[in-house]
Order: structure tokens, then sequence, then C-alpha cells
């Protein structure tokens, strides 16, 4: 049996965290680009579009992470598409993050109030104008700190591909934990990382938040 | 000729009949204040000659064109009407000077020279030209008011529509932005407010309109309704804003 020492440990855990964040920023730039498509589907106020993108919110944020995860890894393949670990891990964390993402965004846009879109149609300014010049820039202010935040749910979130075998940090921890019998040391090792990527996150979070409303 | 003209207007709110066949019609240069109770239909009224809302029958045209909601329609209108609103809604993440250029620059497609030129133009005639570069949140209400004012102008609209715009403001503010209606009403604007200034009605107005339940109820020269009116509800009206 070969011997793990702290050292080979800790270099594991730290290969693995790579693996996490990359699966972190991947699943984030998909739930992002797919909230942006959404919110704009969702604003244009024709009935069709918003109910399409409320039963893909329901869908996504009413069933877990972890069912997802399932269908899109084994689902995909007995239906014959090959997806690899990776992919599916990508693809159905881009569906959690935009599903609520798109809500939290809602938040914002409605937060304000509807005398801006009043006054904008009053001088004149088109449907696409109005986003572009008056509730985007408002909105993605009000945005940012809870997007930041919604982040670390997000890299919390990528754990759970080590069920399907992605080889991440929680994956890794658990490998190293049937080679060494270390539980304690191994997951505190693991939670620590964990929290060492989230932590910064959420206080840049709580900053931005601060930040905003002080100049309001 | 009428610049605005309304011809048995019906609104409603589900079943709430808001406006109850509304006949109007205002000329070029008049200065029409609309009076009433709250829920008398005042700003439902406004809100329809500029296409806000939607009405149900009858016909509006401003300058001789129909006025609907279509998203096309309303931006065409835009051109002539202007509007400012008792919440101001300037845009909070611009400067006073970017508020005021915005729409001739997107929707007039000015240079920028050119939209500057106007805005500074206009805020001067509002009395606020040094605010240029200031953001409303740094302004006082009367003279965001203004601003709106200034912004409405920059699209040398035919007829600005005023809804309550002085409502939000504490009482000393009030006299400031009434000045400038006076000197835009001068200048031969025509002005259609709802408002519950009556002096400022009856010394700058041409006409006063009393709305009650959905309807134009009385209407003429402010200074013979004012201090003379027919109908027992201005009566009582008149009673309750004294």
């Amino acid at each position: 049996m070969i011997e793990f020492s702290n050292y080979d440990i800790l270099r594991n855990l730290m290969f693995a965290t790579q693996w996490t964040i990359l699966l972190s920023l991947a699943a984030f730039i998909g739930g992002t680009t797919v909230a942006l498509t959404l919110t704009a589907m969702r604003l244009t106020r024709n009935p069709t579009m918003q109910r399409i993108v409320k039963i893909y919110v329901e869908l996504f944020q009413g069933t877990p992470l972890l069912m997802q995860m399932f269908l899109c890894f084994f689902g995909l393949s007995m239906l014959g598409y090959e997806i690899s670990a990776w992919g599916a891990a990508i693809l159905s964390l881009t569906f959690f993050t935009s599903a609520f993402l798109v809500e939290i965004w809602r938040g914002c846009i409605d937060t304000l109030p509807k005398g801006q879109w009043e006054a904008s149609r009053c001088i004149g300014l088109s449907f696409l104008q109005t986003l572009r010049f008056i509730i985007l820039p408002q909105a993605i202010r009000v945005a940012t700190a809870p997007t930041v935040g919604f982040s670390v749910q997000v890299i919390k979130g990528t754990a759970l591909a080590s069920v399907i075998g992605f080889v991440e940090l929680t994956k890794v921890g658990t490998m190293l934990n049937n080679a060494t019998f270390e539980p304690f040391k191994v997951f505190t090792l693991v939670a620590l990382i964990y929290f060492i990527l989230c932590y910064p996150l959420s206080l840049y979070s709580k900053h931005l938040e601060k930040k905003f409303n002080v100049s309001r | 000729m009428s610049l605005v003209n309304l011809h048995q207007v019906h609104k409603f709110y589900g079943d709430h009949h808001v406006l109850k066949g509304i006949d109007l019609d205002i000329k070029a240069g008049e200065v029409v204040s609309i009076i009433g109770k709250s829920g008398s239909g005042k700003s439902t009224l406004l809100r329809c000659i500029n296409g806000l809302e939607h009405y149900q029958e009858g016909g509006i045209t401003v300058d001789g064109k129909e006025v609907t909601t279509e998203d096309i329609q309303v931006r065409r209108l835009a051109l002539s009407v202007g509007m400012i609103f008792q919440n101001f809604n300037l845009f909070p993440h611009m400067t006073v000077g970017e508020n005021v250029m915005l729409a001739p620059t997107i929707v007039l497609k000015k240079s920028k020279a050119e939209a500057e030129t106007t805005a500074r133009a206009m805020l001067e005639k509002v009395g606020l030209a040094e605010k240029f570069d200031s953001f409303p949140e740094k302004l006082s209400g009367g003279q965001q008011q203004r601003v709106a004012i200034a912004r409405a102008l920059a699209m040398s609209p035919k007829v600005l529509l005023c809804d309550e715009i002085t409502s939000a403001l504490d009482p000393e503010l009030v006299g400031e932005v009434l000045k400038v209606l006076e000197q835009l009403a001068k200048e031969g604007i025509t002005l259609v407010l709802v408002t519950h200034e009556m002096n400022f009605a009856r010394d700058v107005g041409s006409r006063v309109v009393f709305m009650h339940q959905g309807k134009v109820w009385e209407q003429g020269d402010p200074k013979t309704i004012l201090s003379n009116p027919q109908t027992d509800e201005l009566k009582q009206f008149m009673g309750a804003v004294l």
C-alpha cells in the first residue's frame, strides 16, 4: 500500500481544486449567457416567450441539481448521445445557474420604477433603446452584488459532479479518504479549500451591496 | 385648427368605467387646466393622449394623427407630445445634461454637439444652466422637475402634458416650477395640465376643465368658471380645495 504524506494529500487536493475552479467558471459563464438570453425573452412581453422562460425556471429550480446531473449524464447516454462527465456537469450546472440568475435579475429589473419605462417611451425611445440606455445600466448596478453572491452556490454545486465521476475537489477528497482512512483530516481540508474559494466572493458581494446602497 | 382632439373617448379598467365619453378640443397655444377630485379620470385622460394608456372606444388625434398604444405610433407621437410626471422620472444614472441630450441624439439623430447646444439652451430656459454636469440626486425636487421640463422641451414638442407636476414637491419649491410653466405659456407652447394649483389655473390658464366621475362636467374661461361655478359638483369641489 502506498503511504500518503500530508504533503501528498494537499498536493492532490490542490490539483483537484483547479478542476473545481474550471468547472465553476464554465458553469458561471454558460449560466450567465443562457440567463441573458432568457432575460431578453422575458422582457419582450411576448406571452409565448415568457411562458417558455417560466417553465424553464420552474423545471430547473424545482428539481434537485443532482437529478439534473444524472439525467444529463446517464439519460443522454441512454438516448444514444455519448457525453463525458465533464460535459454533463457543465450542462446541468448551466441549467441550474441560469434558472436562478434569471429570477435574480428579474427582481433587479422589477425594482426599477415603472416611471423609467414610461419616461423613456414619452421621449420616443424604442423598447431596445430603453433597455440599452435606461434599464440595463441601472439593473446591472443592482444585480452585481446578488450575482456575485450566487456564484458561491455554483462553486458549491460543482461538488455534486463528483457523483457522476468527474474528478474535482470532492471526488479527489473521497479517493484520498479511501486510500488513507483519515476522513477527518481529508474532508476538513476539502471543506477548507471550498471555504477559501467562496469566502472572498461572499465578502466581495457584501462590499458591492454596501457600495450600491451608499450611492443610492 | 385643433391640436388635440378627443371624441367620445371611453376607457375601462376591467369593469371599472374610468372615462365615460370624453369630448375635448384643444387649440394650439391654449393652456388647459384639468381639475377634479382624485379618481375622476384626470390623469388617465392625460395618459391616453400620449398613448401610455389604451382606450377602448372613441378617437384621439394629436396634430391630426390618430393616437394608439402601438409602440411605433407612440414613438412618432413623442415627437409632438411631451410629458412631465409627478415623480420627475429623471434617469438617475445620467447627468442632467445627459438626461436632456439623450432623446435628441438617439431619436432625432442629432450630433452630440448640436444636442448639447440644445440641452444647454433648454436648461438655461428653466434656470439650471449651471447644473449641466450634476446628477439628479444632487438636485432638489423643484430642480429635478425643471430638468424634466427641459428634457421634454429638448424634443420641441407641440404640446406639453403635465401630470400633477407640483404634487410631489415641498410647498416652497412649487413656485419655481410654476414660474417656468408660466414662462412657457407666454411663449405660446400648448399646455395641458392636471393640477391642484387653482391660482395658476386662474391666472395663467386659458381654460379650465372640471372632470367628475369620468366625464367633462363643466369647462370654460378660468376666471368665470372658478368664481362662478354652474354645477353643484364644481361648487362643492371649489369649497373643498379653497
